[in-house]
């Protein structure tokens, strides 16, 4: 039962280092005759158990502020749109944009829509993205795509410019595209869209190019003439090309533009964030270096005020960070600077729990109880003040979390971050502190005395 | 025993000129706000050749850009101006690329409304409340009475006051500004300040519990003598930690985590010299 006992113990603290690995680190060793060339990486699980896809990464996840990324928000202007559709509106604005952000290729982007009395926005946090004005660019786009041909009621002179004749709306519209992708014309070799329509698009296009044929046709974006062919017969199949006068990236963005759709809230950018990734790197390095160095001087300190119970109060904070970061990791606990305080400050705590089991187990053998007795009796003391102390900054770490997204309460990644280290590291130092001090008392005391 | 509230006057006094030079200096110089409260443009450059402040703000004007504040430290340049959009930014870097012939790398450049910062602020305050009212019910709870509770929450709001008071004076005289980290840091420091707290009260409440029947102000002494090494040992631990980021960690967060040294300082002032005193004057006027 005891070796089973420590088995599963043995086992839980491989994974949890394995998991805490450093990433991408490289390591070259040469012994005798055996070169060891490769990269130590976290645990990072790929594989099929019983038909569940199972993929995780145990990886660091760092916040735009350290890793550098652009954080973008914007207010919706929700005057136009009746309070019953508001809902459905802002929540098929923030899939479009969650739609642009992916064409735009970047990794782990995060689209939240925010209500703050009566305030609707839409938050965008980009990691790694630098290049802002593009990315604002492209999600604040309107794109309104539209067919339209001429109006048989109204006179115009062939001499009109074609763009004026084409006024009579079609009734076809971008949301009719199914798809838009880029390729090139086979004889000019410039790039074009070609749009592929869905059912009801195929036949409202089939029906407006079987009217017009030998008569121009005008596709218009955002009420500007993108190309306006005469047709040169029915098409009935769906497709569609538009050519113009376009570079490939111009091509390839109007494609993107189409294939996302409008957005149904107008949208203005009210917040924007851009940190570059040198100065995010900077601030992680220097303040893991400071970390070590303070973990270092509380470690010494604490062994050179305690001794041997130091000792055991020192591997307790350890095995703790290592837990800590091992739940960081899988959660995944996006790392933020205010989370990193948290995360400081609950080390303070961890650390207090150990000091006030030792003091009162000092208290108890000042007053001369047997050493057994005064660890029982100082653990059963000092747990009354660690529950009350750490139970009250729970109760803190949870309002500021606002796990229910209350408006009244803050709802922005910086206090939450914190909120959330906070609470991880109180909960992980209850259990350190309070288990496995007691486990390696046991384990240290015991052993000394056979 | 030591007799620790012998002092109390002391301790009180102590307490008054801290709070009192930082209300001072909140009233007569306030605060430099960031843009998280108040809106405008953050620019961090990082450029390759020395600049003259001069030039700088020679250039800023032939731009017609209102610059808040301008800061030059070796190669970094970060400037602070009204509310600039995507377009005016890209010409501001090409400008000063060409002009001025340095190269610019952008570390950081934010832009924030000026609507957001307003109930940022509220909202932190209605979570603060929140949080104080929650740890009211719950130290009422736990300690059957609510004294413990109310003196609890007074050495935190001496600790709210020192931090905001101190962080005037920091925005004063270094140029600290206001911004979400300090509303973390200040949030860090009211956590911390009644974990504090109720280690000191959990022994006042042991002895009232479990021993005869005595004057509070004995059990508060002895309460007193036998955390403080505790208490001092705990801080020591955090103020290690947050000494080694001041002096070592990054720019951006020096102030944060100056903040977070001055709030672990006064919470743990406040334990013993101001919530054990407070609580034994109440439990005192009570009975009497």
């Amino acid at each position: 039962m005891k070796s089973l006992k420590l088995a599963i113990s043995l086992l839980l603290l491989f994974l949890i280092i394995w998991i805490d690995l450093p990433e991408n680190y490289p390591v070259r060793l040469t012994v005798g005759k055996i070169k060891v060339d490769f990269k130590i990486n976290p645990l990072s699980v790929d594989s099929n158990i019983f038909g569940f896809q199972l993929k995780k990464d145990f990886k660091t996840r760092l916040g735009l502020d350290l890793k550098g990324g652009s954080h973008l928000v914007f207010e919706a202007d929700t005057s136009r749109v009746k309070p019953e559709d508001l809902n459905d509106a802002l929540n098929s604005s923030r899939d479009i944009i969650e739609k642009r952000v992916n064409f735009f290729g970047v990794a782990e982007p995060s689209i939240q829509t925010v209500k703050s009395s009566e305030k609707y926005r839409i938050a965008v946090d980009l990691p790694g993205v630098t290049n802002v004005n593009e990315a604002v660019k492209l999600i604040g786009k309107t794109a309104q795509l539209e067919f339209t041909e001429e109006d048989p009621a109204s006179k115009t002179a062939t001499t009109t410019p074609l763009f004026l004749r084409v006024t009579k709306f079609t009734g076809l519209t971008g949301k009719h595209v199914k798809k838009a992708t880029v390729n090139f014309d086979s004889q000019t070799g410039k790039p074009q869209v070609a749009l592929e329509f869905t059912k009801e698009g195929a036949e409202i296009f089939g029906r407006v190019t079987k009217r017009n044929v030998g008569k121009p046709v005008g596709i218009f974006l955002d009420n500007m003439p993108l190309s306006i062919p005469t047709v040169q017969q029915p098409i009935t199949d769906g497709n569609a090309v538009i050519t113009g006068n376009f570079t490939t990236s111009e091509a390839k963005e109007l494609a993107i533009a189409i294939n996302s759709g409008a957005l149904p809230l107008p949208i203005k950018l009210v917040e924007q964030r851009n940190i570059g990734p040198t100065l995010g790197a900077l601030e992680v390095k220097k303040s893991v270096y400071a970390g070590m160095i303070g973990l270092l001087m509380v470690l010494i300190f604490m062994i050179g005020y305690y001794g041997k119970m130091g000792v055991i109060a020192s591997i307790a904070l350890i095995v703790y960070g290592l837990i800590s970061l091992a739940i960081f990791r899988a959660i995944p606990v996006v790392l933020t600077l205010p989370g990193v305080a948290g995360f400081i400050l609950s080390i303070g705590m961890a650390v207090d729990s150990n000091i006030l089991i030792f003091e009162r187990i000092k208290e108890e053998l000042r007053k001369g109880k047997e050493f057994d007795v005064a660890v029982r009796l100082g653990f059963g003391r000092a747990i009354d003040a660690i529950k009350d102390a750490n139970v009250t900054t729970l109760l803190v770490a949870f309002i500021l979390f606002n796990p229910l997204n209350w408006e009244f309460l803050p709802q922005f990644g910086m206090v939450k971050g914190f909120a959330l280290t906070l609470a991880i590291g109180v909960a992980t130092s209850l259990f350190t502190g309070i288990v496995i001090t007691r486990r390696l008392i046991d384990i240290f005391y015991r052993s000394s005395k056979f | 025993m030591i007799n620790f509230l012998k002092y109390k006057w002391l301790y009180f006094f102590c307490s008054a000129v801290a709070m009192s030079l930082g209300l001072f200096s909140i009233f007569k110089w306030g605060y430099r706000y960031s843009i998280d409260f108040v809106g405008g443009t953050n620019l961090e450059y990082q450029i390759d050749k020395k600049l003259s402040r001069q030039d700088l703000e020679n250039f800023f004007k032939a731009k017609k850009i209102t610059i808040n504040e301008i800061k030059l430290t070796g190669n970094i340049l970060l400037v602070r101006t009204n509310p600039l959009s995507g377009k005016t930014e890209k010409e501001l870097i090409a400008g000063l690329e060409k002009e001025l012939r340095i190269k610019v790398n952008v570390l950081r450049s934010e832009t924030v409304g000026p609507v957001l910062g307003r109930e940022t602020l509220i909202k932190t305050i209605v979570a603060s409340l929140l949080a104080l009212l929650g740890i009211l019910i719950y130290m009422s709870f736990a300690f059957k009475d609510i004294r413990f509770a109310l003196a609890a929450i007074t050495a935190m709001f001496h600790d709210f006051l020192v931090v905001i008071g101190s962080y005037s004076l920091m925005s004063h005289f270094f140029g600290a500004q206001m911004d979400l980290l300090f509303v973390t840091a200040v949030l860090t420091t009211m956590s911390f300040s009644v974990h504090d707290t109720i280690v000191i009260f959990d022994k006042i409440r042991e002895y009232t519990q479990f021993e005869e029947r005595r004057d509070i102000e004995y059990f508060a002494n002895r309460a007193l003598t036998e955390t403080m090494v505790r208490s001092v040992n705990n801080s020591m631990t955090i103020i290690f930690m947050l000494f080694a980021l001041v002096l070592l960690g990054g720019e951006t967060i020096k102030f944060f985590v100056a903040t977070l040294l001055i709030g672990t300082i006064t919470g743990t002032y406040s334990s013993p010299f101001v919530a054990t005193p407070l609580v034994v004057w109440m439990e005192k006027r009570k009975k009497s």
